[in-house]
C-alpha cells in the first residue's frame, strides 16, 4: 500500500499567474503535514487541487491510490475537510449544522451529538452558528469535517483570527485528532504552530516547494548561531568580551546578548561565575528557516 | 429519498422559517395588498351615484319592485322638495345630479365636475326614459334594467386581486429563494463543502426545488384562506384544484429565474437586486397588481413573455372564471418551456467557486 497523498508535478496556472509550479510531495497514513508559506504562496490552490476541487493543468493527485478529480465519491467519505469558520448553513444553530453536515455522510445524530461533545461545544448547541465566537466557530468546522470520521483531515488555517488560548485548545484538540491514527494535512503561516503540531512541513513560495522536511531538521540545516541573554550587569561587558572571542556581545541596557555557534562552552563559562541570572537561550526557529527562504518583503 | 436531500430541505426551510425578511416579503407583504385591495376596493366596481329627486318624479316611483333593486344599485336617490337648494348641492359636488318631472319632461341637472358619473346618470335615465316610451307606446309594461359593471362581470375585486397577488407572492418566494440559495451558498462556501461530501447534487437541486414548492402551497393555502373569510368572500370555482398543478410549474419556472440570477451574480445584494429588478415590473406588466384589459396592446404582447402573465392568466381561469382543467394546458406548457430554457442557461452560468 502507498502513500496516502501523493502529489506529482502539479502546475495550475491563472491567466500570466503561475499560482502551482511543479509541486510534488507525499504524505504518510497517520502523518501531521504543514504547508507553509506566505499569503499568495499557491498553498490554497494547492491544497484545492490536492482535495479534488480544482483541475490541475498538468501533474497527478492520488488519495488512497485514486484520482480525486473530477468529483470522486467513492474518496470522498474517507476524507473530512475543514473550510473557513463561516462556511455554516444560514440560522441553523450549533446541533442542526454538525446533524446536517452528519447526515450528509449518513451519519446518526448521536455520534454527530458526541463530536460536539469533543470540541467542548454541548453548552453551545443551541446558539446560531453566526452568534458564536471566533474560537467557538472554528471548533465547530472542525466537528463538521471530522464527523464521518474521515482517514484524512484538511484543515486550511484553522488557528487564524483566533486568541491565544483558543488557539492552543484547538491545538491539543488537532494533535488528539492525529493520535487516533488519522492523516492531518494544514496550511498555516503560525510557524510556532507548525513547529509544534507537524510531523513533516514544506516551506512553499511563488508556486514552488521550496524546502521539505521535518520542522527539527530544517531548523538544523539553517545552521544559524545560537542566542544566549542574561540580565545586563550579571557580567560586565568587557569581561564577556575577552572571555568569549568568537562571540557577538551586545548589551542593550536590559539584557546581555550573546551571540555564538558554540553555545556550550559559553554556558559552561557564565555558569562558572554563576552570571545566569535571566537567561534565555534561543536557537533559530522555523521562522528563521521561513524568512531565510522567502524573504522578508511584503506579500500580498 | 436519500438522506441529504432531507436533511438539505430541513436546513432550507429552517433559514427561511427564520429569516423575518423572507417571510414578510414572501407571505406577509402580499397579504397586505390583498387585504387592501380587498377590503378597501370592495364597492368599487359599481359604484353608486347619489342623485335628488326633486319633487315626484314618476320615471322612477313607478318602476316596479326588481327593477328598482336594480337600479339601487347604481343610484342613491335622495328626496327633496326645494329646487333651488337641491341644484346648489350638485353643483357643491355633493350629488351627481338633481332629476325632476313635469308632465312629460324628465330634466336631469348635473355638473361637469365629474362627467363619468354625470355620464352613468345620463344613461340610466335616458334608458329609463325609453323604457317608460316603450311602455307607453303599448308594448308590455316591463321596465328591466340590467346594472352591469362593464370590464368583465365574473370578477369582482378581490376574485381578480388574489389569483393575481398570490401569483406575485409565489414568483417573490420561488425566485428569491433560488437566487439567494445559490448565491449565499457559494459566497459562504457551502456550495464547495457540499461538492466535498459525497452528497448528490441532485440531492441538493430536488431540496432547493421541493422546499420552493412547499413555500409556494403555504403560500397558496393562507392566501386562499383569507381571501375566503366573509369579509373578503372570494368565491372559487369547481376546478380551483386544476390551480395546483398550475402552481408547481410556475414556481419551477421562477425557480429557473432565481437560478439564473444567482449564477449570474456574485454578491447578495446583486443577486437581491437582479431578483427585484426581474419580479417587480414582471408583476406590474402580468397583471398582479390591477388588470391588463385597458393596456395598449403592445404592452399585452410583452407582458407575454412573462411566465407570471401565463400564470395569473391561468389561475384567474380555472380558480373564478371557472374554465375547465383543460383550457390551462398551454399556459402550463408555456411555464413548463420557460422553465427548462432557463434552467438549461443556469447550469451554463453555473459556477462552485466565486474564482
Amino acid at each position: 500500500m502507498g502513500s496516502t497523498i501523493t502529489v506529482r508535478g502539479l502546475h495550475k496556472s491563472y491567466e500570466s499567474l503561475k499560482a502551482v509550479d511543479g509541486v510534488s510531495f507525499d504524505v504518510e497514513a497517520g502523518e501531521f503535514f504543514g504547508i507553509l508559506g506566505p499569503n499568495g504562496a499557491g498553498k490554497t490552490t494547492t491544497l484545492e487541487i490536492v482535495e479534488g476541487l480544482r483541475k490541475p493543468d498538468a501533474g497527478a493527485v492520488e488519495l488512497f491510490g485514486e484520482s480525486p478529480w473530477p468529483r470522486n465519491p467513492a474518496l470522498l467519505p474517507r476524507i473530512g475537510v475543514q473550510l473557513q469558520a463561516s462556511s455554516f448553513f444560514e440560522r441553523l444553530t450549533a446541533r442542526e449544522q454538525i446533524h446536517t453536515f452528519a447526515s450528509l455522510y449518513g451519519v446518526g445524530a448521536k455520534k454527530a451529538d458526541e463530536m460536539l461533545e469533543l470540541v467542548g461545544l454541548t453548552d453551545k448547541a443551541d446558539v446560531r452558528a453566526e452568534k458564536l465566537s471566533g474560537g467557538q466557530m472554528q471548533r465547530l468546522s472542525i466537528a463538521c469535517a471530522l464527523v464521518h470520521d474521515p482517514e484524512l483531515v484538511f484543515l486550511d488555517e484553522p488557528t487564524a483570527a483566533l486568541d491565544p488560548q483558543a488557539r492552543r485548545n484547538l491545538w491539543d484538540l488537532l494533535r488528539a485528532i492525529n493520535t487516533q491514527g488519522r492523516t492531518i494535512v494544514l496550511t498555516t503561516h503560525y510557524m510556532d504552530e507548525a513547529e509544534i503540531l507537524c510531523d513533516r512541513v514544506a516551506i512553499m513560495d511563488h508556486g514552488r516547494i521550496l524546502q521539505s522536511g521535518s520542522p527539527a531538521e530544517l531548523v538544523r540545516g539553517l545552521d544559524t548561531p545560537t542566542r544566549i541573554s542574561i540580565e545586563t550587569g550579571a557580567i560586565a561587558v568587557d569581561e564577556a568580551r575577552r572571555l568569549f572571542q568568537g562571540a557577538e556581545v551586545d548589551d542593550d541596557g536590559v539584557s546581555l546578548t550573546l551571540v555564538t555557534r558554540t553555545p556550550a562552552p559559553v554556558l559552561a563559562a557564565l555558569a562558572e561565575r554563576n552570571a545566569l541570572r535571566g537567561l534565555s537561550v534561543r536557537g533559530a526557529t522555523l521562522e528563521d528557516v521561513f524568512l531565510n527562504l522567502t524573504g522578508r518583503e511584503y506579500r500580498a | 429519498m436519500s438522506s441529504g436531500f432531507r436533511s438539505l430541505s430541513r436546513a432550507m426551510l429552517l433559514g427561511f422559517v427564520r429569516d423575518r425578511t423572507a417571510l414578510f416579503f414572501t407571505i406577509l407583504f402580499p397579504l397586505m395588498f390583498l387585504v387592501l385591495f380587498g377590503g378597501l376596493l370592495k364597492n368599487q366596481g359599481v359604484s353608486r351615484s347619489k342623485v335628488i329627486e326633486v319633487g315626484p318624479v314618476a320615471v322612477i316611483d313607478q318602476v316596479p319592485a326588481d327593477a328598482k333593486r336594480e337600479l339601487g344599485k347604481l343610484l342613491d336617490v335622495t328626496k327633496m322638495t326645494d329646487r333651488a337648494k337641491a341644484l346648489d348641492a350638485v353643483r357643491k359636488g355633493d350629488y351627481e345630479a338633481a332629476v325632476e318631472q313635469q308632465g312629460d319632461r324628465v330634466m336631469v341637472h348635473y355638473s361637469a365636475a365629474d362627467q363619468v358619473r354625470a355620464g352613468t346618470v345620463r344613461s340610466v335615465f335616458d334608458q329609463l326614459v325609453q323604457q317608460t316610451n316603450l311602455a307607453a307606446a303599448g308594448t308590455p309594461p316591463r321596465l328591466s334594467l340590467d346594472a352591469q359593471q362593464v370590464e368583465d362581470k365574473s370578477l369582482k375585486t378581490i376574485q381578480f386581486v388574489t389569483p393575481g397577488l398570490l401569483g406575485w407572492a409565489i414568483a417573490t418566494g420561488a425566485t428569491f429563494g433560488a437566487a439567494m440559495t445559490l448565491v449565499t451558498w457559494r459566497e459562504k462556501k457551502i456550495l464547495r463543502r457540499l461538492r466535498l461530501s459525497p452528497v448528490r447534487i441532485s440531492s441538493v437541486v430536488s431540496a432547493r426545488v421541493g422546499v420552493s414548492v412547499g413555500v409556494a402551497l403555504l403560500q397558496t393555502a393562507i392566501f386562499l384562506g383569507v381571501a375566503s373569510l366573509p369579509s373578503f368572500g372570494l368565491k372559487l370555482s369547481n376546478y380551483w384544484w386544476m390551480s395546483l398543478p398550475v402552481i408547481l410549474v410556475g414556481t419551477f419556472a421562477f425557480l429557473s429565474i432565481g437560478l439564473v440570477a444567482g449564477a449570474w451574480a456574485k454578491t447578495q445584494e446583486s443577486a437581491n437586486v437582479i431578483a427585484q429588478l426581474v419580479v417587480l415590473p414582471m408583476a406590474f406588466l402580468s397583471g398582479s397588481f390591477f388588470p391588463l384589459d385597458s393596456a395598449p396592446k403592445w404592452l399585452q404582447a410583452v407582458a407575454e413573455i412573462f411566465p407570471l402573465r401565463h400564470l395569473n392568466q391561468a389561475m384567474l381561469d380555472v380558480m373564478v372564471r371557472g374554465k375547465g382543467p383543460a383550457s390551462v394546458l398551454p399556459e402550463m406548457g408555456i411555464l413548463a418551456g420557460f422553465a427548462i430554457v432557463l434552467t438549461l442557461l443556469a447550469t451554463r452560468l453555473f459556477r462552485w467557486d466565486d474564482v
